[in-house]
């Protein structure tokens, strides 16, 4: 039989729609309209995944964003999977693959059950929390348990084949919720003008009043969403969105929306569309009509399949003509509830009883049930329930009239259905993610949204208004208030759409039904479904001294998970206030973060993944990189050439026939990602000398020099050449990694303690290509390129720079070198960068010019004992411990940064870690970077650690590995042996040296 | 051409700011930064009536200057070279193929016919007095138009900063981000928005665009 | 995610555009080589730290390079006012 549950009219499905859909590999009918949880009802499916501990069958208990337990997999293909989504948000399509995910092997025949139920006691509460207190050994063999019996669901193991974005969005009235409030709001503030933006998360706008029997302005409650809706599209300044979760409400009102875009059309999105989208919205006004959710109560065996929440029984019954049963007990402690009898009795169903814990029921809806004729039993409660698979009965008995015990004898009931209500509990999460306190309601029995800082107004049943006329009144006010508060003229007195005042009677606070044995001994009575915390696993935990409801949280792990609470939260403190003599204020309460409920990595990366993960840098001169074999380095952003390998090469072939390649005949560089800071400025030369080490009052125009930054503690934290281009003009380099950071030092400085000098600082990294040709013949190439710039050695000296021309392009060329060989860095504007290498290429043929990259040059620099800030250095140590003392000045008038911090006591004392050169005993070893020296490494463990080698490589030219790294007191060691233990147990030894490895006296460079 | 090396009248005064012409004299190729996109081939062959509408302006002229508002030295210079006042806080100004943006309090983008660069910068500093500078960062950066009815949801797909009429009328310009990188935004008309981006950012950003564009349609004009 | 006000664009800007840069108005000593290691650490290390009206100095990294100061509250994280640098916040409790 199919659709056995499902009512011959009414409800918000079209019938005339079927869609077909699986779950467990069985096919299944439903309509469109209908949820998947709908659908499954409809279908008469009650088993829909096993507990997370005790491994207890599990069906469906509500109809919203709160259900704890139809947490499915779906997915027809491996890479349209998607684990965590809840059947009751999750519209039917056509085709529609679903899975338990919590069953072993299923969910209806599971093997865990077996061992749930010999072993009741394998997970008692505080089971992670006394875990991880074992040695962590054994997490391997618990990890395995736990993830298969938790079965939160599986990842897809193929790429995901949907696109996602990110939207920027900005409101002077945004509205969460578009229930009866939310869309009285959202209706004055657009008439005010203000931009206004109204998300919710089902499918359609309404909220409640989608299955509400009752009139707004004299019409079906549906008729006036409808008119509502139509009416809030006229507006240019309104923007809906539904299938859009509000999922995190942060600082200053910036909220994100996760929305659904094409979710209920297929598991994959039609071609070109976007599957989600992640709204981020800067709203001036934020109003939150987010609603209640309603709170199921604690009793015997609660979680047998066939128990649910009053109002989504309602709701599967008028909104999706699904009556999930035959026979009906409902148990409620207010009147609100009572509407689920009517409800069942209007679809033909049979009501066994009402169960009132109340004496003495007062109210228009216990009114029209007793006029019905419905067997309305008061003061009483369902202690528990029968049936494994399937509610088959309940025991009820009379309770006291503050609900503590039971005090009458028990009859049973057949029933296939029982309905709880325990009040409602409004939905704060979004309030409390931004730092507000909830605040206990003794009306209300709930918490209410808390003081807050954000400009936010709150409307309708989240300030514990839970009549429809309220609510309609609430958002109207609040729609007119939060418009003229972000700056707009609305009527602050407007009157709301009208509805019937319906009478209710005072509500019973009560969570925890009573059982006629004590709480440990009773059936098991659960609060947290999806984490199998039941009210004796609380009162367990007060009793071993957890009496912070935030350490009781992760005691029983009760609101954790996906679920955070919605269903439980309220009823799990209640219990624990009970269990501790206190009240539920003195108790407290935790809160919820973001998100509110699961949302797809897919929408939080958006756009950025892929070949848009993160910008990617280029040079002008990428293109010739890419075609002549490079491979790339990544250097913060920017891809700069790593090596080119020739066919057949390996990278350490490479690197040799580049280093030797450039120390005897000619090597080129793209050194274009330096950072490049133009200075001008009268006070340029006085600044310069208050942010480096050394000198720079005498620095004449047409000269370079190397500088040393410091940070004011007296560690090196940049280094470059900066060259004097004139009087009042000079051109910094940086480090690649360093260029921004070391903009804003500068401006750091000048901003905020030296204003008034006259300098200014741009960067131009982008403006200039940096071709650096470096090489005994690099003289010889670029002379063939320039007919204006006198190459002499003699007139052009190291460390001069020249403005010329080379391949027909204005240049400035700088005699500077990080290799040790003669050698130029060429800078033209980056427009002629591609130009002028490919013009060098096409002259320095005959010289095997040839193209080298990061390494090589890392190689090249590391023979001559230079080092690079962020990989020699470490931010804890100064010019002296790297024997750098020459670039620090003594006598500069003004105490420059660094000066003071280098003189610290710290920074004096003897046996610091000093940077020295290192020589392996074995030529051909190269000690790993990292390693760690020591003087005897055959001391016991842990050894005595000297320092660390920062560059380590073979140099091919020199014959041997070459190495830097710190020793401790290096500097006066030289020649003594130090040994490198590795973690695979062999020791290299090696001897500590000059870091000057080649050519000391430097007459390379000098020729 | 150079005032160091080349000006022996100069060469004899110190020299305090160096002046380059930094474009070729001799026809050498000049690659705007997305050159390599080959995007003449992408108008031609690509879709011809998208929702967006991308166009590079490349190889223009980019001055940055600098200056206190307060300093009549250099207001002046530049309202004598260049015929308009500096703009405030968040506003461009035009005049001809002459167009001027407000970057900072202290800092204004001038851009120029690509060929006009040097001599612009030359009149300026001539004509202005006190603390000042003037950089040419015409290799550096590069002008994207994005025009067309879907060119304000590209906008709101990529920077932070609210796009909507009220608060982005034509002729504001800000500086923020742009996906992961940054742009200079100015509003040009009811549809058309001046990127100003970074040489080497722009591979990024024209990957970006495209993807952004993709559910409107990109077309390309030269 | 703050939402703060550049007091040189003036207007309110997202703080992705914006980089912290720890506490405000700590000013460089004048003589720094006569101050002794423990007057030139308290330049260096130490910080307020407060819980409730804190004084930072905040740089419009992407847009327009300036610094300026925020008085913020470290609890709610309401900035209550930005200020240029050199003058002296409004809000001190």
């Amino acid at each position: 039989m199919t659709q056995q549950n499902r009512l011959q009219s009414g409800g918000r499905i079209e019938r005339n729609k079927p869609l077909t859909f699986s779950y467990n590999g069985k096919h299944y009918k439903g309509f469109e309209g209908d949820t998947l949880a709908s659908a499954m009802l409809a279908n008469g499916i009650d088993v829909v995944g096993r507990s997370f501990k005790y491994s207890r069958p599990r069906g469906i208990v509500a109809a919203g964003p709160e259900e704890p337990n139809a947490v499915l997999q779906l997915g027809a293909t491996e890479a349209t999977q998607v684990p965590n989504v809840r059947a009751t948000q999750q519209e039917l399509f056509d085709g529609l693959v679903s899975n338990a995910t919590n069953g072993w092997p299923n969910a209806d025949m599971d093997l865990m059950g077996y061992v749930g139920k010999v072993g009741g006691r394998m997970m008692p509460p505080g089971f992670y929390y006394k875990t991880f207190m074992y040695p962590q050994s054994m997490w391997e063999s618990y990890e395995k348990f736990i993830r298969k019996a938790a079965g939160l669901g599986r990842s897809p193991l193929e790429n995901d084949p949907d696109t996602y974005d990110h939207l920027n969005q900005h409101a002077d009235v945004m509205i969460v919720g578009a229930g009866p409030a939310g869309l009285s709001a959202a209706l004055q503030a657009a008439r005010s003008g203000a931009r206004v933006l109204i998300a919710d998360e089902q499918s359609e706008f309404g909220g409640s009043l989608l299955h509400s029997n009752e009139l707004i302005d004299d019409k079906p409650a549906a008729q006036w969403v409808e008119e509502t809706v139509a009416q809030l599209s006229k507006f240019s300044n309104v923007v809906m969105l539904p299938r859009s979760t509000v999922n995190g409400y942060h600082d200053h009102n910036f909220l994100t929306i996760h929305e659904r875009c094409t979710d209920h059309i297929a598991d994959k999105a039609p071609a070109g569309q976007v599957r989600q989208r992640l709204h981020r919205v800067r709203a001036k006004w934020v109003i939150l009509a987010t609603g209640a959710h309603e709170r199921p109560l604690v009793f015997g065996h609660n979680d047998v399949p066939g128990v649910m929440v009053a109002s989504a029984v309602s709701v599967y019954i008028n909104r999706y003509a699904v009556a999930p049963g035959k026979e009906l007990v409902l148990m409620t402690t207010n009147d609100g509830a009572y509407q689920t009898a009517l409800d069942w009795a209007a679809a033909g169903r049979k009501v066994t009883a009402i169960v009132d814990t109340r004496a003495n029921p007062q109210g228009d809806l216990v009114d029209a049930a007793r006029a019905q004729g419905l067997n309305i039993i008061t003061g009483s409660a369902v202690i528990d329930v029968q049936g494994s698979k399937r509610v088959s009965g309940v025991s009820v008995a009379s309770i006291a009239e503050d609900g503590s015990r039971v005090t009458g004898s028990i009859q049973r009931l057949s029933c296939d259905t029982v309905a709880s209500s325990g009040g409602w509990s409004p939905v704060i999460h979004l309030s409390c993610h931004t730092g507000s306190r909830p605040k206990w309601s003794d009306d209300v029995i709930g918490f209410l949204p808390g003081d807050t800082v954000q400009k936010q107004l709150t409307a309708g049943s989240i300030n514990g208004e839970f009549g429809l006329k309220g609510c309609l009144a609430e958002g109207t006010r609040a729609g007119a208030q939060a418009a003229i508060n972000a700056g707009f003229e609305a009527d602050a007195d407007a009157v709301p759409a009208s509805a019937a005042d319906v009478k209710t009677g005072p509500a019973m606070a009560l969570f925890h039904i009573p059982h006629s044995q004590p709480t440990s001994r009773a059936p098991k009575q659960f609060v947290d479904f999806q984490n199998d915390v039941t009210a004796a696993g609380i009162e367990l935990a007060t009793r071993e001294g957890f009496e912070s409801i935030e350490h009781v949280k992760r005691y029983t792990a009760m609101g954790f998970g996906t679920d955070q609470g919605k269903l439980g939260n309220i009823n799990g403190m209640a219990i624990a206030a009970k269990s501790l003599n206190q009240s539920i204020p003195e108790t407290g309460t935790t809160i919820f973060r973001p998100n509110y409920t699961p949302i797809t990595f897919g929408a939080i990366a958006g756009r950025h993944c892929g070949e848009l993960f993160d910008p990617k840098r280029y040079s002008a001169m990428h293109k010739w990189h890419l075609e002549n074999g490079a491979k790339f380095e990544d250097v913060g952003q920017w891809k700069r050439p790593w090596y080119f390998p020739k066919a057949g090469e390996s990278m350490q072939d490479a690197l040799n026939r580049e280093c030797q390649a450039t120390r005897e005949s000619v090597g080129i560089l793209d050194a274009s990602t330096l950072g490049k800071i133009d200075i001008q400025g009268k006070d340029a030369r006085e600044f310069l000398g208050r942010v480096y080490t050394n000198a720079w009052a005498k620095l004449a125009v047409g000269k370079c020099r190397y500088g040393l930054m410091c940070g004011e503690d007296g560690m090196v934290f940049d280094d470059g050449v900066t060259s004097c281009l004139g009087e009042n003009h000079f051109l910094m380099t940086t480090t690649t990694g360093g260029a921004a950071r070391v903009l804003e030092w500068l401006e750091l400085y000048h901003q905020t303690e030296w204003p008034e000098l006259e300098v200014y600082f741009n960067t131009v990294t982008d403006q200039w290509a940096t071709l650096t040709v470096s090489g005994p013949n690099s003289r010889k190439l670029i002379s063939e390129l320039t007919d204006d710039i006198d190459l002499d050695r003699d007139s052009f000296k190291f460390m001069d720079w020249r403005e010329g021309t080379v391949a027909g392009v204005p240049a400035r060329i700088f005699r500077i070198s990080f290799t040790g060989e003669l050698s130029y860095e060429i800078n033209v504007q980056a427009n002629y960068g591609l130009h002028v290498w490919e013009k060098l290429f096409e002259a320095g043929e005959k010289y095997n010019l040839t193209p080298y990259g990061t390494e090589t040059m890392h190689i090249l620099r590391a023979e001559k004992g230079f080092i690079i800030a962020g990989q020699d250095t470490d931010g804890s140590v100064h010019p002296f411990d790297l024997g750098m003392g020459w670039c620090v000045a003594q006598k500069k008038p003004f105490s420059y940064i660094g000066k003071r911090g280098m003189a610290r006591e710290d920074c004096v004392r003897p046996n610091r870690k000093q940077l020295v050169g290192l020589k392996t005993k074995d030529p051909q070893v190269v000690i790993p970077e990292g390693a760690q020296a020591v003087n005897d490494p055959n001391q016991p463990i842990p050894m005595t650690m000297l320092g660390h080698v920062t560059s380590s490589y073979y140099s091919a030219c020199l014959g041997h590995s070459i190495a830097m790294g710190f020793v401790r007191d290096g500097l006066n060691r030289m020649g003594d042996t130090v040994y490198y233990p590795l973690a695979d147990g062999t020791v290299i030894e090696a001897e500590i040296c000059s870091p000057i490895f080649l050519d000391p006296k430097g007459e390379r460079q000098n020729v | 051409m150079s005032e160091v090396i080349a000006n022996n009248e100069v060469a004899s005064a110190p020299v305090l700011i160096q002046q380059m012409d930094q474009l070729s004299s001799q026809g050498a190729r000049a690659e705007s930064p997305l050159y390599h996109a080959d995007l003449a081939s992408v108008a031609r062959e690509g879709n011809q009536n998208g929702g967006v509408v991308l166009q590079e302006v490349a190889l223009l002229g980019h001055l940055v200057l600098r200056g206190n508002i307060n300093n009549a030295g250099f207001t002046s210079g530049v309202e004598k070279v260049l015929g308009m006042a500096l703009p405030g806080s968040l506003q461009s100004a035009e005049n001809g193929d002459v167009s001027l943006r407000w970057i900072a309090p202290d800092e204004w983008l001038l851009v120029v016919p690509g060929a006009q660069a040097f001599s612009i910068e030359r009149e300026l500093r001539d004509a202005m007095d006190g603390h000042i500078a003037i950089v040419n960062v015409s290799g550096g950066q590069t002008v994207l138009n994005l025009s067309g009815a879907n060119a304000r949801d590209v906008l709101m797909k990529s920077t932070g900063y609210d796009v909507h009429d009220r608060n982005f009328p034509v002729g504001k310009v800000v500086t923020t981000t742009f996906a992961k990188s940054q742009a200079v935004i100015r509003r040009t008309g009811e549809q058309s928005w001046e990127l100003i981006i970074r040489r080497s950012f722009s591979d990024y950003l024209w990957l970006w665009l495209q993807d952004a564009s993709a559910e409107f349609g990109l077309t390309v004009r030269t | 995610m703050f939402e703060i006000y550049c007091p040189h664009c003036q207007e309110y800007r997202e703080e992705e555009e914006f980089h912290a840069s720890g506490e405000a108005h700590i000013s460089r000593p004048l003589d720094p080589d006569n101050c002794t290691d423990e007057e030139w650490a308290q330049f260096l290390y130490f910080r307020k730290n407060p819980r409730g009206v804190h004084h930072e100095l905040w740089v419009h990294a992407a847009g327009c390079r300036k610094f300026f100061n925020i008085t913020r509250d470290t609890q709610t994280y309401e900035i209550k006012e930005t200020y240029k640098v050199g003058e002296q916040p409004t809000v001190t409790e």
